[in-house]
C-alpha cells in the first residue's frame, strides 16, 4: 500500500496480529495503540467530509450469521469512511445448516479475494475456525459467549475520553455474565490495561471459575456497585427470565437492575455504560439510561465506529507487510 | 493341523503371572504349550520374534462401530483392520447403531459381518432399552442366549433410577453385567467439556465433574438394592474413582474402566477450540488426570478400553458447539497405555491385565490368557521401540485422534487370532 497514510502508526511500533478474534493475548501497548488510533478517527467522523484513503481498494465483507443492526452497520461504517468497499452478506442461521455450510461459505467467499472477513456467529469459536481457513483478516464481531473485542474496544475508548485512564477505575460489570461476549472481552481488557474489575450478577448467571479471570466477585448488586468508577450492565435476554436461569422479570429488576437509588453507592462521578439494546425497566431505569452527565451510552455507539476503523487499520497494515 | 512354534519370545500372561523367555506353540486355533523350557516340535513352522513381548491379544471393551447405519465412519471390516494393527484381538462393540442393537436380528447381523471380515474377534453389547432410548427394557434375555456380552445403552446414559434398578434386577438372571455411560443427563445438557476456568475463558458450556459423580452414587446406592452387576465406563473424574474404590471396598460387584484420553490427556488439550479433544464425558482437569492413573495403579480401575468414537471430517470441522463428540482409539491403545509402564506408573504385568484378562472377565469372555487349551489370540510387540503416531496412516476410516504426531514408544509388530496372522508390520 502506497497510499496516503494519514494517521501513522506511532514512531517503531509494528502490528503483527493478522487477525482480530479476541482481546485474550493483545498487550497493554497494542490496545493503547488501537485507542490512540481510533481517538484520530473519532475527530475524522466529526468532520463534513469524513472520508480517508488508507483502506482505498480492499474489499470487506460483514458475514453476520446473527442478526445485528448497530454492530454491522458500524462495520459498514467504518470501512467506507477509510475508503474500502463493504458488501453486507446476512446469513440467516435459519438456512444455515451450522457450520458445515459455515466453512464452505468462507471457503467461497474466500475465494473472491476479500481482504477483510468480519464475522458473527452464535457458536463461540467459529470466528477462529474461519480463521484457519481463509488468507483474509478475520474480525470477530462477537462469537457466542466467548469475545467481542470491538465492542471491549470501544467501551474502554468511551472510558478513557471521560476518565482520562483506565488504570485504576474500578469496574462494575453487572448481570448476565454467564452468556456475555462483552463481558469477557471486557475483562481481558480492563484487566491488561491495570482496572479493578467486579463481576456483579446473581449466582445463576456467573460462570464458575470466573474468579481465575481476575475478577471479584459480588452477588449483592449494592456492595458490587460500592465506590465503583464506572457501572457497565448488560443486556439480559429475556428467554432466560422465565424460570431458566432467574425466576422473572421484576424479581431480576427489584434485585439487579439498575435505579438512580443503588447508584448511589457507586463514586459520585461514576459513569453508566450498556453495550445496547437496552431493556429498559429489566436491567437499567430510564432515569438512569438518560442521564446524559452520567450515561455514555450514545458515546459508545459514536465511538465505536472509530475503533472499528482503528483495528481495521492496523490490520490492513499487516496485509502490506505480507 | 497346522503347528507354529513362536520362539524367542518374551511370554507375558497376566493371567498366570508368567513372565519369561521362552517358546509358545499353537496347533490349528488353540495354544497347546508355552514356557521356557519347551521345544518347538520338527514339523512347527517357526516364528523367532527375536525378544520381543509376546502376550494374549488386547481385548478393548469399548468400541463404537458405525455399521449398520453410519457406514461412513466406520465399518465392521474397517474396525476389524483397525483393530488388528493394534494388537486388538476381540472387541466388544456398542449397541448405538442405526437401528440399535435390541434384537437377536442385530446381534447377528453383527455376527455375520465379523465372521466375513474374519479378522479380530467382534462381539456385541445389547442395548438395555429399546432403541437406547431409556424407556423401556430390551429382550435382555433373549440377547443373553444370542450372544451379548453385557447390556448398556453406550452412549446414552440410564437415566430413570426405576430403569436403572429393574435393569440391575434382572440382568442378574443372565450373569450379564450392566455398563453404565454415567453422566447425569440434565447436568451435563449442552455443555461442550468440563466446567471450570479453561471453559468459561473459551465460552463454552460446561459439564461439572458432578454430573459423573452423581450417577455413580445413585447407581451405587441402586446395586446394593438389587445385587445386580454394574460396571461404570470411561470413568474421567477422581471423585468417581474414589466412589468405585468405596464400592469395591464395600464388597459391591462393581467395576469400572477408563481410557487412554482421560489419563493422557486433560482439558487443556481442547487449546483453541480443538474438536478432537472434545469427548463424552469431556477431558477433566490435570488432578483428575492424575487420579486416574492412580486409579489404574492400585487396581480400582480394572480395565482400560479405548473408547473408539470414529467421526468424520464433517463431524469435526465444526464450530466447538456443534462438532460431535468422541475420538478414535484402536490403533493407538497399546502404546498410549504403555506410557504408564514406561513412566513407571505401573508394572507390565499389570498393565497388561487392565488390557486383556480383565476386561474378557468382566464380559465373560474365556480370552486374555496365555494357557494351554485357550484361543491363540496373541499380540507381538516392540516394548521400547519410538514411533510417532500419524493419524493418516490408520486403518480406521475416521482419523479423528487427538494423538496425531505424538511420540510413543512400543507397537504391536504382530496379531495373531486363533492361530490365523491378521496383522504384520515392520
Amino acid at each position: 500500500m502506497d497510499q496516503s497514510q494519514s494517521i501513522a502508526l506511532p514512531d517503531g511500533f509494528v502490528w503483527t496480529h493478522r487477525h482480530m478474534l479476541g482481546i485474550e493475548g493483545l498487550t497493554a501497548a497494542e490496545i493503547t495503540a488501537v485507542l490512540d488510533l481510533a481517538d484520530g478517527y473519532v475527530l475524522q467522523n466529526r468532520r463534513v467530509d469524513k472520508r480517508s484513503t488508507e483502506l482505498r481498494g480492499r474489499t470487506i465483507m460483514n458475514l453476520f450469521f446473527e442478526d445485528s443492526t448497530r454492530t454491522r452497520t458500524s462495520f459498514e461504517l467504518a470501512g467506507k469512511r477509510l475508503g474500502g468497499d463493504v458488501i453486507n452478506m446476512s446469513v440467516s442461521t435459519s438456512s444455515v445448516k451450522k457450520g458445515e455450510t459455515l466453512l464452505d461459505t468462507a471457503l467461497t467467499l474466500n475465494a473472491m479475494n476479500p481482504d477483510f472477513l468480519i464475522v458473527r456467529h452464535a457458536e463461540s469459536g467459529a470466528p477462529k475456525l474461519l480463521a484457519d481457513k481463509v488468507n483474509c483478516s478475520v474480525i470477530n464481531a462477537g462469537d457466542g459467549m466467548h469475545e467481542h473485542p470491538t465492542q471491549a474496544l470501544l467501551d474502554a475508548l468511551s472510558i478513557r475520553r471521560r476518565k482520562g485512564k483506565l488504570q485504576g477505575l474500578i469496574v462494575a460489570i453487572c448481570g448476565d455474565i454467564l452468556h456475555s461476549r462483552v463481558a469477557r472481552s471486557n475483562i481481558h481488557l480492563l484487566g491488561t490495561m491495570g482496572a479493578r474489575v467486579r463481576v456483579v450478577g446473581p449466582p445463576t448467571l456467573i460462570p464458575s471459575a470466573i474468579e481465575r479471570m481476575g475478577v471479584e466477585v459480588f452477588t449483592d448488586m449494592e456492595r458490587g456497585l460500592r465506590d465503583v468508577d464506572i457501572v457497565m450492565m448488560l443486556r439480559l435476554q429475556s428467554e432466560r427470565m422465565s424460570g431458566r436461569f432467574v425466576p422473572s422479570v421484576r424479581e431480576y429488576f427489584r434485585f439487579y437492575g439498575l435505579t438512580p437509588e443503588r447508584l448511589t453507592a457507586a463514586k459520585p462521578d461514576a459513569l453508566i455504560m450498556h453495550p445496547g439494546p437496552m431493556n429498559r425497566g429489566v436491567e437499567i431505569d430510564s432515569e438512569v439510561a438518560d442521564d446524559i452527565g452520567r450515561s455514555l451510552i450514545l458515546e459508545q455507539v459514536e465511538f465505536g465506529v472509530a475503533v472499528r476503523m482503528a483495528c481495521l487499520r492496523l490490520l490492513a497494515s499487516t496485509q502490506a507487510n505480507a | 493341523m497346522t503347528k507354529t512354534a513362536f520362539v524367542n519370545a518374551r511370554l507375558l500372561d497376566p493371567a498366570s503371572g508368567l513372565d519369561t523367555l521362552g517358546v509358545l506353540i499353537v496347533e490349528g486355533e488353540k495354544i497347546t504349550a508355552l514356557g521356557a523350557n519347551v521345544a518347538p516340535p520338527a514339523e512347527a513352522s517357526v516364528i523367532d520374534c527375536k525378544g520381543l513381548c509376546l502376550a494374549p491379544g488386547l481385548v478393548d471393551m469399548r468400541v463404537a462401530v458405525g455399521e449398520p447405519g453410519e457406514e461412513e465412519r466406520e465399518t465392521i471390516l474397517s474396525t476389524s483392520r483397525s483393530a488388528a494393527a493394534g494388537g486388538i484381538t476381540a472387541l466388544a462393540m456398542l449397541p448405538n447403531t442405526i437401528p440399535v442393537i435390541d434384537d437377536i436380528a442385530g446381534l447377528e447381523f453383527v455376527a455375520r459381518r465379523a465372521r466375513e471380515a474374519k479378522l479380530v474377534k467382534i462381539f456385541a453389547y445389547g442395548a438395555v432399552t429399546r432403541g437406547a432410548a431409556g424407556a423401556d427394557l430390551a429382550e435382555m434375555g433373549l440377547l443373553a442366549d444370542a450372544g451379548a456380552v453385557g447390556f448398556t445403552d453406550g452412549s446414552s446414559a440410564i437415566a430413570d433410577a426405576l430403569l436403572m434398578r429393574r435393569a440391575l434386577s434382572y440382568a442378574r438372571v443372565f450373569g450379564k453385567a450392566i455398563v453404565q455411560h454415567p453422566e447425569e443427563p440434565r447436568l451435563a445438557e449442552g455443555g461442550q467439556m468440563n466446567e471450570g476456568e479453561i471453559a468459561t475463558r473459551l465460552g463454552l458450556a460446561g459439564i461439572p465433574r458432578a454430573a459423573e459423580t452423581i450417577m455413580l452414587q445413585r447407581d451405587l446406592r441402586l446395586v446394593e438394592l438389587t445385587g445386580g452387576r454394574y460396571h461404570a465406563a470411561h470413568l474421567s473424574t477422581g471423585e468417581g474413582v474414589e466412589l468405585i474404590r468405596q464400592a469395591k471396598r464395600a464388597g459391591l460387584p462393581v467395576t469400572c474402566d477408563t481410557a487412554p484420553p482421560y489419563f493422557a490427556l486433560s482439558e487443556s488439550d481442547v487449546g483453541e477450540y480443538r474438536t478432537f479433544a472434545k469427548l463424552s464425558p469431556p477431558l477433566r482437569t490435570d488432578q483428575d488426570r492424575r487420579e486416574i492413573i492412580a486409579g489404574i495403579a492400585d487396581g480400582t480401575i480394572d480395565a482400560i478400553a479405548s473408547d473408539h468414537v470414529p467421526q468424520g471430517q464433517d463431524a469435526k470441522r465444526l464450530p466447538f458447539a456443534a462438532a460431535a463428540p468422541g475420538v478414535i482409539g484402536l490403533e493407538t491403545l497399546l502404546p498410549v497405555a504403555l506410557e504408564l509402564y514406561h513412566k513407571g506408573v505401573i508394572g507390565l504385568l499389570d498393565l497388561l491385565r487392565r488390557l486383556t484378562v480383565a476386561p474378557a472377565d468382566i464380559l465373560g469372555l474365556p480370552l486374555g490368557r496365555l494357557s494351554v487349551g485357550a484361543a491363540a489370540d496373541l499380540v507381538i510387540f516392540d516394548l521400547d521401540r519410538p514411533w510417532v503416531i500419524d493419524a493418516a496412516q490408520f486403518r480406521s476410516k475416521s482419523k479423528n485422534s487427538p494423538f496425531d504426531a505424538r511420540p510413543v514408544a512400543g507397537r504391536a509388530t504382530m496379531t495373531v487370532v486363533d492361530g490365523r496372522i491378521v496383522h504384520v508390520s515392520e
